[in-house]
């Protein structure tokens, strides 16, 4: 069944990119990071669609469009376990997952009210100090720790 | 960005805690070295603290350099909306060096990030405070001959005291053992075993300030109990003597056993026990001169050993 829905994924789109295996709590907060909120291209949203590796999984496909390699990673903090499908003539491409950088500057809201970076113009920063089992950044600021889940994307 | 900048005890290394410390004990030594004639220094204290700015001034006054900035941020042009970029910019221009306090967390490593002066962080909110932790660690090393493989316990607030915490991290070159004291509402965070842990600090955890954990203290390192700090008044009234030290207390305790205290103490240590030799707190803040005319010549790149042979 997992088959036919992923089948059915892809070959709805010509060109562009599948984004797969996103966790569903994610999936809008992925629209927000990857800037799908204003695009002219064709954006189609699955949300809590079974999946064996997750329970439920989300999905974000995207016509005619190719994200470059630093905009695809940023989506890792949410979704460190999304795959990332580059279509071209109905054909998967490419397939890469996403790859999570050590360093996430400016996409991040640090939680706390009394950090610099809430309070000043300036670009947030965070270290990513754990990825498995689960993503936890720190402010590199304030050295407060966020787990990746409930980061707050600006 | 100036390297010689200290913002948190974790940014340095063993060795150059140990360099500061030897600074430390040349200045109790020669206090009044005039190696800071013709230098600068910017105390900008975006919060007020008497105490820090007062130590800070004092160490660059007894060097000879000369001292500009604000106690109060009312006077200060961050009254009127100025950025603190602009703010530490500006007096970037004026100053070879920047001591600052500020009550928002990250605000010292931001300044480094817009300035290549040094920048010395005199604590940036609940975050760091790192020269408090360089005078603990020189009271330390002074009244124990040695900062490896001592039994710390520390009592009171371990759950928002800062001063605790960057300790329990500067410390971890040293291979202490702790024993941490505490209600459970104020007990030490998880974060800080965690670091323990992966350190390969021992560690105990006790709510019972009892005579057998005094009895194998090397330092007691005790902290202000809060009443704020409670959700409930009803358990702070049942907690809040439980975490103080009395003079009798101390009548089996060992030899070399110092208290600490990074002051202002309240009712955490009983006024008995300020005439035991083995009270260091009033000393202890003494100690901060030193540590800071350390802090600020490894700042300013100036080497009081090197001016001293000329």
């Amino acid at each position: 069944m997992s088959n036919d829905k992923k089948e059915l994924a892809v070959a709805a789109l010509r060109h562009g990119t599948v984004i797969d295996h996103i966790p569903s709590s994610a999936v809008f907060k992925a629209v927000k990071i990857l800037g799908l909120e204003n695009t002219p291209h064709a954006v189609t949203i699955g949300c809590n669609l079974a999946s064996a590796k997750l329970g439920t999984k989300g999905i974000i496909k995207v016509a005619d469009l190719v994200f470059d390699n630093a905009t695809l990673n940023r989506i890792a903090i949410i979704a460190p376990s999304a795959v990332v499908n580059t279509i071209r003539d109905y054909e998967v491409v490419d397939k890469r997952p996403v790859a999570l950088p050590d360093t996430i500057v400016g996409i991040v809201r640090c939680t706390n009210p009394k950090c610099i970076t809430n309070n000043e113009p300036m670009a947030t920063k965070f270290d990513v100090i754990q990825r498995e089992p689960q993503v936890e950044i720190r402010c590199h600021y304030c050295n407060h720790t966020v787990p990746g889940p409930e980061a707050k994307i600006l | 960005m100036n390297s010689n900048s200290l913002v948190s005890i974790a940014d340095i290394s063993r060795e150059e805690i140990l360099s500061l410390l030897e600074r430390a004990r040349y200045f109790e030594e020669h206090p009044n070295s005039k190696i800071l004639d013709g230098r600068v220094v910017a105390t900008l204290f975006f919060e007020p603290s008497t105490r820090t700015r007062l130590s800070f001034e004092t160490a660059v006054n007894r060097l000879g350099g000369r001292i500009i900035g604000f106690s109060d941020p009312g006077t200060s042009s961050s009254a009127k909306g100025e950025t603190l970029k602009d703010t530490i910019k500006m007096v970037s221009n004026y100053a070879d060096l920047i001591v600052m306090r500020h009550y928002l967390e990250g605000a010292a490593r931001y300044a480094t990030e817009v300035t290549d002066i040094p920048i010395v962080n005199a604590g940036d909110g609940a975050n760091q405070h790192p020269s408090q932790t360089m005078l603990d660690l020189y009271s330390i090393y002074k009244t124990q001959g040695r900062l490896n493989d001592l039994t710390i316990t520390m009592v009171g607030d371990l759950k928002y005291g800062r001063t605790v915490h960057s300790l329990l991290m500067a410390m971890k070159y040293f291979k202490p053992k702790f024993i941490f004291v505490a209600a459970k509402e104020l007990a030490m965070p998880q974060e800080y075993k965690d670091f323990c842990d992966a350190e390969g600090i021992q560690y105990t955890e006790t709510t019972d300030f009892s005579p057998e954990v005094i009895n194998q203290s090397d330092i007691i390192y005790m902290t202000r109990v809060q009443r704020e700090r409670f959700t409930d008044p009803m358990e702070y009234e049942r907690v809040k003597d439980l975490y103080t030290l009395h003079n009798a207390m101390l009548a089996d305790s060992r030899p070399n056993l110092k208290i600490l205290h990074p002051l202002p103490r309240v009712n955490e240590i009983d006024i008995d026990v300020d005439d035991n030799p083995k009270a260091y707190y009033f000393e202890q803040a003494r100690n901060g001169l030193f540590a800071r005319q350390a802090i600020i010549t490894r700042a300013l790149g100036i080497n009081p050993l090197d001016t001293a042979e000329k």
